[in-house]
């Protein structure tokens, strides 16, 4: 006998979204660096900042409001608008 | 049986096949259009229909007449003040925690009463769980995925109940939260639990309040403070210590505030051989516990047992999750 249910899902949570494109090179670049606001993750981000200034990018710092929450929308909007990639990091 | 757990549709454990007879059987438990928006789903933010909860409640296993607590329950947590995304994200313990108040709970069955955490109750186990599968279903929220919990606990697979209100000492949770008595209401609180609180010696409120002053001070962790949250659950038996000394829950409250409050020598970083705690410059400071207003007290559990517990919550407040309390008439 074949059961008919309903659909719990609508359907929508399968999209996928592709990824940003890979850079070539760091070389000339402008990297944000977001620390998420947990404790010491400013030391963590020091450093990568130190690494990623060797290898010739530009370094722009942003910080969440609390790690608990998503980045506001307008801090999302600043980093998409300024910067040529993005890495979100936390350290405990 | 097995199709729903093959598409990714079960918590992990079994469901109810909504078919379309259970759906529309479900639908008759609320008055609104099965087309109405309850509310835009985290972490996804789907716009859920009045019938797309009603599917995934037929799924957990509650009866209509549980369904408007369900809706209820599902737009409170979609509130930004409750930050369910962060809540469902978070490596924490907490999940959602509903608490229902006023005549409803009674109505349907809820158990406020003995082993009200635990099993053998069909609303309390299909209520929150319903909660749960419409993050999971319609949210898209999963463990391994946004849900980043390292060890969870069982508010993530869902937990709810009734405040026992029938001899409570205390003002109901959803009135001291300004709802007027006798109104249906719940409120979703961001926990996990329950950590037992045992004292069977105490007779007088002073004593037992410094007990569960002792057992709160060192949740989470004893030199940690105000950033995350706790709700007291004060059992039959230790809540008629208060009852008989007269102290409702705002003076309970008092005394817990005061004791509560903490030598920061003992809280700073390295103190106690332990690298854990405050930064230094709060040496010779006093700091509370919890925030203002990061303590809720409820009355709830068996007739018998010195024993009270606490749900331990998470981040508190504007920069985590607010506890929500909303009427549940407007889903009936």
């Amino acid at each position: 006998m074949t059961t008919i249910v309903l659909d719990p899902t609508a359907g929508s949570v399968t999209d996928l979204v592709p990824r940003a494109k890979r850079l070539q090179s760091l070389d000339g670049a402008v990297v944000g660096l977001l620390d998420i606001s947990k404790a010491r993750g400013n030391v963590f981000l020091d450093r990568v900042t130190e690494r990623l200034i060797e290898h010739g990018a530009t370094v722009n710092r942003y910080r969440k409001p609390t790690f608990a929450k998503l980045a506001p929308l307008d801090l999302r909007q600043e980093i998409a608008s300024q910067c040529d990639a993005v890495i979100e990091a936390l350290a405990d | 049986m097995e199709a729903p757990f093959d598409r990714g549709w079960s918590d992990g454990l079994p469901v109810i096949p909504p078919t379309e007879a259970r759906v529309l059987r479900m639908l008759d438990g609320t008055s609104r259009d099965a087309q109405d928006i309850v509310a835009a789903v985290p972490p996804n933010l789907i716009e859920a229909t009045v019938e797309q909860v009603a599917i995934n409640a037929v799924m957990a296993g509650c009866k209509p007449e549980y369904f408007p607590i369900v809706l209820a329950a599902v737009e409170a947590a979609c509130r930004d003040v409750f930050n369910l995304h962060g809540l469902l994200a978070t490596t924490y313990f907490s999940g959602p925690v509903i608490i229902v108040n006023g005549p409803i709970g009674q109505r349907i069955g809820m158990n406020s009463d003995g082993n009200v955490f635990g099993q053998g109750n069909r609303a309390n186990m299909t209520i929150g769980r319903a909660l749960q599968l419409v993050t999971r279903n319609l949210g898209g929220g999963k463990p391994g995925e946004v849900d980043m919990a390292v060890q969870g606990s069982s508010s993530k697979v869902g937990l709810s109940f009734a405040e026992r209100e029938y001899d409570s000492p205390f003002d109901s949770l959803a009135t001291e939260r300004g709802l007027d008595p006798d109104t249906d209401a719940l409120t979703l609180f961001a926990g996990a639990g329950p950590i037992p609180i045992i004292d069977q010696i105490s007779r007088t409120p002073e004593s037992l309040a410094r007990s569960f002053a002792a057992v709160l001070a060192n949740l989470g962790h004893p030199k940690l403070i105000i950033g995350f949250d706790a709700m007291l659950v004060v059992s039959p038996e230790h809540g008629r210590v208060f009852a008989d000394a007269g102290w409702d829950k705002a003076r309970l409250r008092a005394e817990l505030n005061e004791l509560l409050t903490l030598d920061g020598d003992n809280l700073i970083r390295g103190a106690g051989g332990i690298a854990e705690g405050v930064p230094e410059g709060f040496a010779g400071t006093k700091l509370p516990k919890f925030r203002d207003g990061g303590l809720q007290i409820v009355h709830a559990g068996g007739n018998a047992g010195l024993f009270s517990s606490i749900l331990g919550g998470w981040v508190g407040g504007a920069t985590g999750s607010e506890p929500v309390t909303v009427p549940i008439g407007p889903w009936a």
